[in-house]
C-alpha cells in the first residue's frame, strides 16, 4: 500500500485539520521522533513493526505506544499508554511511548486524531479510539499466531504479551508475531473490554517518564542542542498591538558572540549570538523605538471602568435562563447583591517560552515544547511560507504548559522568522522570564454582579448573575463567536444551561446568567481551568451569601437545589462527610465548601483554615472530591488535584497582572509570586467513579473549587466577604 | 578565562567573568540539568551546590565561583546509582513536568546534609523553590522518606 502524501496548501491544512476525523487504517512505516535526542537525529530511530496505527512492537517484546497528546506534567503519556495496553493485553513493564510528528499526521490523514493538549481532553476525548487501537493490534497479533499454528483464533489466549494455544501447549510472544501481524488488515469491528475486566486501567501505575526528571537527563526545549546552533534573545513590543518603528543595533551588533540582529515580524527585535547569555546582554542594549498604536495609555483602572459599565448594560448574551427572573426580582421581599472581580493572571510555567528552528528553502524544522503539535505545525507553515511536505515539527516534553503553549504559537512563529533570516543555521529562541511575564496570553479579566431574591419566608426565588468582561474565544477562536452570533459560550463554563460538560448543577426557580462582552487590548488565553476559575468564585461564594441571608447552612442550602443533579450532590456530600461538616471544627478553625461541574467531571472541595493576626491565613486542609466517570490512574489524579490547588491558591492569594501605559507591570516572580511548600495545605483527594458515557477531565476541573471554599471559610473566620482576587490586595497573606 | 571546578573536574572557560554561573554550567559546560527559571534567585530551578551548600546559580557571576567546588544534579548519581533523595523522588512519584525538580532535589540534598532528620518546619524554612505544577505534597513525603532511608 502506498502512503499518499497530500499536497495540502497551508490554508487547506489549517482549516481541514479541525474537520478531519480520526480512524484506524494501515499505513507504512515512518521513522518517529521518540524524544528530543532522537528528534535531533531522526534517522537514528530504527523502523520497527507497526501494528495498526497506535502500537509498535519490537522483537524483544517492547511495546511502544504512540501518544499524540503532549506531556507537560499531567501524566497523559502514562494514562494514554494504560488505555492502549489494557486492550492490547501486553506486559506493562515493557511499555514505552513515542510521539508521532505532526508532519507524519498530515501524511497519514490525521490517523492519530487531535494533537491538542488542553481543556483536560487528553484522555477524555481520545479514550475510545486509543483503546480501539490497542484492541485492533491485539486482534492482529492473535490472528498472526492463529495463522502460524493453523488453529482458530478462538482457541488462543493472551496475557502480558504471551499468546498461548492451550490444546497444543504452544506459546509465543508479541515480539515474535509483530512482523507478520503488521502486514494484516486492521480490523474495524472492535469490541472493547468491559470496565469490570480492566487490569491496567484504574491502577495507580508509576509514570513512564520519571527517571530522567530526577537525574537532569530529561531534555526540555530550552535544553536542546543541535550542531552549529545559535541562540536568540528577543525584545517584543511592551504595549500589546505595538510595532517596531525603528531600532538601533549598533552597540548590540558589536558585542561578543553576537552574529546578527534581526527584526522579527512587525513587533519584535532579536539578537542571535553564540550563547543565550551573550544574546540576552546584547538585547538589553538595543535601542528600539516603538509605535505603541492606540493602546499606549490603557490602565487597569480604565479597564475596570469599562467592565463596570457592562455590569448594568442593557445588552448581554444569555448563557442560562429559567422561569422569569424579572418578576422574581421585582416581587422580591428581600434581595442580596454583590459584585465580584477577577484579574489578569499569567501562566508562568517554570520553563520560559522557547522554540528552535532550522530553515532552508527546502525544509523548515522546528523543535518545540508545545501543547499542540498541529498548532505548532500550522505556525511553522505560515511563518516559513513552505508547504506541509517541507515542514516538520518535533515535539519536546514541556516544562509546564497550563494553556500558554497550545493555541498560542507566537514563540514558534518567531523562531521560524529568525531562522529564516539565517538559512541553514539552527536557532534556538529563548524568552527571558521578563518577556514571559509581559508577553503572556492572560487569564481574562471579569467582573460579576449577582442579585438574589427571596420571598417573605426567606425562600430563594431567583438569581441574576451578570458577567462583564473578556472573551477568550473572541480573540482566539472568533469563528465560534461568529457562529454563536457574537456570544462566547465558554464564558459560562460551569454555569451554562443543560447537562453538558460544564453544565450548571443547580435547579433554580428563576434564573438568568448573562454576559456583557468587554474586550480590552490585553490578549487573553486559556489558563488552567479557563473560565471556571472566576465562575466558581462568583457563584459559589454568592451561594454562601444567599445561604446566610436565608439563615441556612451552606451545605444544606446547596443540597436544596441539587436534587436533579445527583453527581454534583454526591461530590458535595463526599467532601462534607470527610471533613465532618455536621460536627464543629476545632477551636479557631473555619470551614468552607464549593462544588461545580467542569470538563465533564463533577468536583467539590471543603477546606479548613485559621487566621492569625487578622490577616495571616493558614489553610490546614482541603478535601477534594472528583468524579470523572472513570479514573484511569488514581495516583496521577491525586497529584493533579493537589497540584492544581497550588496553581489555584497562588492565583487567589498572590497573583495579578496589572496594566499601566498599555503594558503589563509584573516582570518576574519577585512581583508575581507563587506558593512555596510552607504554604501548602494537606490535600485529601476522594475519587468517585460514576461511570456513564462521559469520561471527564482531570487536569483542570478541581482547581476551581479550592478558591471559593477558602473564601467561604475566610468569611466565617473574619466576617469579611472578600470579593476580588488576589487577596494580597485586601492585606491577606497565605502562610 | 575563568577557572571553575564543576563536578570534580577543573575547567578553564573562555567567558565574560560577569556571566552568571548558571549559564556557564548550561552553555559552556553543556550541563543542562540545572535550569533557568527566573534569573533573579526567586524560583530555585538553578540550584547547585557550592562547597556542599545550596546556591542559586543564576545571580552569581561565574568568576566568584573560582576556587569553590561546584556540584550539579549530574554529579549526584554515581555509576547510574541514584542517591536516596533521587530514589525517594521516584518512589513517591514527585515530578510532574519535572522542570523545577532538579533544583528542588539539589536544595533537599543540601538540607539533608545539614539536617539529616528535618522536621516539617525545617523543610518549610529551607525549601523555598517554586513548583508551578504544585508537587509540594509529594516533595514533603519524599524528603521524610529520604531522611529515613
Amino acid at each position: 500500500m502506498n502512503a499518499r502524501v497530500p499536497n495540502l496548501s497551508r490554508r487547506q491544512f489549517v482549516i481541514g485539520s479541525a474537520a478531519t476525523g480520526a480512524g484506524l487504517a494501515i499505513g507504512l512505516e515512518f521513522s518517529f521522533a521518540m524524544n528530543a535526542a532522537q528528534a535531533a537525529a531522526p534517522a537514528a530511530a530504527a523502523a520497527a513493526p507497526e501494528i495498526g496505527a497506535w502500537v509498535v512492537i519490537r522483537p524483544d517484546d517492547t511495546v511502544s505506544v504512540r501518544v499524540v497528546r503532549s506531556e507537560m506534567g499531567q501524566g497523559t503519556i502514562t494514562g494514554l499508554a494504560q488505555l492502549v495496553a489494557e486492550e492490547l493485553e501486553c506486559d506493562w513493564s515493557k511499555v514505552t511511548y513515542e510521539y508521532p510528528t505532526p508532519g507524519e499526521s498530515v501524511k497519514r490523514k490525521r490517523i492519530w486524531g487531535d494533537f491538542s493538549t488542553g481543556g483536560s481532553r487528553g484522555i477524555r476525548t481520545s479514550h475510545e479510539y486509543v483503546r480501539k487501537g490497542g484492541a485492533a493490534a491485539r486482534m492482529m497479533l492473535l490472528q498472526a499466531a492463529a495463522t502460524q499454528w493453523g488453529v482458530p483464533v478462538s482457541e488462543l489466549s493472551v496475557q502480558k504479551s504471551v499468546v498461548t494455544h492451550a490444546a497444543s501447549k504452544r506459546k509465543t510472544t508479541y515480539g515474535k508475531l509483530a512482523e507478520v501481524a503488521a502486514k494484516l488488515p486492521v480490523p474495524t469491528d472492535i469490541k472493547l473490554k468491559d470496565p469490570k475486566d480492566w487490569t491496567i486501567i484504574g491502577k495507580p501505575l508509576k509514570r513512564l517518564d520519571t527517571r530522567d526528571k530526577v537525574s537532569g537527563k530529561q531534555v526540555y526545549g530550552i535544553d536542546l542542542k543541535l550542531p552549529g546552533m545559535l541562540i536568540a534573545a528577543i525584545k517584543q513590543s511592551p504595549v500589546f498591538g505595538g510595532k517596531v518603528k525603528s531600532f538601533d543595533a549598533s552597540k548590540a551588533a558589536a558585542m561578543p558572540g553576537v552574529k546578527k540582529v534581526v527584526q522579527v515580524g512587525d513587533n519584535a527585535v532579536a539578537v542571535v549570538a553564540s550563547t543565550f547569555w551573550q544574546a540576552k546582554v546584547a538585547a538589553d542594549t538595543l535601542v528600539i523605538e516603538w509605535d505603541e498604536g492606540s493602546h499606549g495609555k490603557v490602565s487597569s483602572a480604565g479597564i475596570a471602568k469599562v467592565l463596570e459599565e457592562g455590569l448594568s448594560a442593557p445588552q448581554a448574551f444569555v448563557g442560562n435562563q429559567a422561569g422569569d427572573i424579572k418578576s422574581a426580582l421585582s416581587s422580591a421581599a428581600s434581595k442580596v447583591e454583590a459584585v465580584y472581580a477577577y484579574p489578569y493572571q499569567n501562566h508562568a510555567p517554570m520553563e520560559p517560552m522557547n522554540a528552535t528552528a532550522r530553515y532552508t528553502a527546502d525544509k523548515c524544522e522546528v523543535w518545540v515544547p508545545t501543547q499542540d503539535g498541529e498548532a505548532s505545525f500550522a505556525a511553522t507553515l505560515a511563518a516559513s511560507g513552505l508547504p506541509a511536505d517541507k515542514c516538520e515539527v518535533y515535539k519536546i516534553n514541556l516544562g509546564g504548559g497550563f494553556g500558554r503553549r497550545g493555541a498560542f504559537q507566537d514563540y514558534t512563529t518567531q523562531a521560524v522568522l529568525i531562522a529564516k533570516q539565517m538559512p541553514g543555521t539552527p536557532v534556538k529562541l529563548i524568552w527571558t522570564r521578563e518577556e514571559d511575564m509581559t508577553q503572556g496570553r492572560y487569564h481574562p479579566v471579569m467582573q460579576c454582579k449577582l442579585v438574589g431574591s427571596f420571598d417573605a419566608d426567606k425562600n430563594l426565588t431567583g438569581i441574576h448573575m451578570r458577567l462583564s468582561g473578556q472573551s477568550i474565544l473572541a480573540a482566539v477562536r472568533p469563528q465560534i463567536v461568529e457562529q454563536e452570533k457574537g456570544r462566547d459560550p465558554n464564558v459560562f463554563q460551569g454555569v451554562i444551561a443543560g447537562d453538558g460538560e460544564h453544565g450548571f448543577g443547580y435547579t433554580m426557580p428563576n434564573l438568568l446568567i448573562d454576559h456583557a462582552m468587554r474586550n480590552p487590548h490585553v490578549p487573553p488565553g486559556f489558563w488552567r481551568g479557563v473560565n471556571i476559575n472566576q465562575n466558581a468564585i462568583f457563584f459559589e461564594c454568592f451561594m454562601d451569601e444567599l445561604a446566610e441571608a436565608a439563615g441556612k447552612d451552606s451545605v444544606a442550602f446547596r443540597r436544596q437545589f441539587l436534587g436533579k443533579h445527583p453527581r454534583n450532590l454526591a461530590v458535595l456530600n463526599a467532601v462534607a462527610e470527610r471533613i465532618q461538616w455536621d460536627k464543629p471544627a476545632a477551636a479557631g478553625v473555619f470551614r468552607g465548601v464549593a462544588q461545580m461541574r467542569a470538563f465533564g467531571s463533577f468536583v467539590a472541595a471543603a477546606c479548613e483554615l485559621s487566621v492569625k493576626d487578622g490577616n495571616k491565613v493558614k489553610v490546614h486542609r482541603i478535601v477534594a472530591a472528583t468524579d470523572p466517570g472513570y479514573a484511569v490512574n488514581p495516583a496521577q489524579i491525586e497529584r493533579q488535584v493537589s497540584g492544581s490547588f497550588v496553581y489555584g491558591l497562588s492565583a487567589l492569594f498572590m497573583q495579578e497582572c496589572t496594566v499601566k501605559d498599555g503594558r503589563i507591570e509584573q516582570t518576574n516572580f519577585d512581583n508575581y509570586n507563587s506558593m512555596r511548600i510552607a504554604q501548602m495545605p494537606k490535600v485529601e483527594t476522594i475519587i468517585i467513579q460514576g461511570g456513564g458515557p462521559v469520561w471527564g477531565g482531570i487536569g483542570e476541573p478541581t482547581i476551581c473549587v479550592a478558591a471559593p471554599a477558602v473564601l467561604n471559610a475566610l468569611y466565617r473566620a473574619t466576617g469579611k466577604r472578600l470579593r476580588s482576587v488576589p487577596l494580597k490586595n485586601h492585606g491577606f497573606t497565605l502562610v | 578565562m575563568v577557572r571553575l571546578n564543576v563536578n570534580g573536574k577543573t575547567h578553564n572557560v573562555d567567558v565574560d567573568p560577569a556571566t552568571p554561573l548558571l549559564w556557564v554550567i548550561r552553555e559552556q559546560l553543556g550541563l543542562t540539568g540545572t535550569k533557568y527559571g527566573c534569573g533573579v534567585a526567586q524560583c530555585g530551578a538553578c540550584t547547585v551546590h557550592m562547597d556542599g551548600a545550596a546556591l542559586r546559580s543564576c545571580v552569581m557571576p561565574c568568576a566568584a565561583a573560582t576556587g569553590k567546588k561546584i556540584n550539579t544534579i549530574e554529579s549526584l548519581a554515581k555509576d547510574g546509582k541514584l542517591t536516596k533523595v533521587q530514589q525517594a523522588w521516584i518512589d513517591h512519584e514527585v515530578p510532574q513536568c519535572g522542570y523545577c525538580q532538579t533544583g528542588m532535589i539539589m536544595a533537599v540534598t543540601a538540607l539533608l546534609k545539614e539536617k539529616p532528620k528535618p522536621t516539617d518546619a525545617d523543610i518549610d524554612a529551607a525549601i523555598t523553590n517554586i513548583c508551578r505544577c504544585g508537587t509540594f505534597q509529594e516533595v514533603r513525603a519524599a524528603v521524610h522518606a529520604a531522611a529515613k532511608a
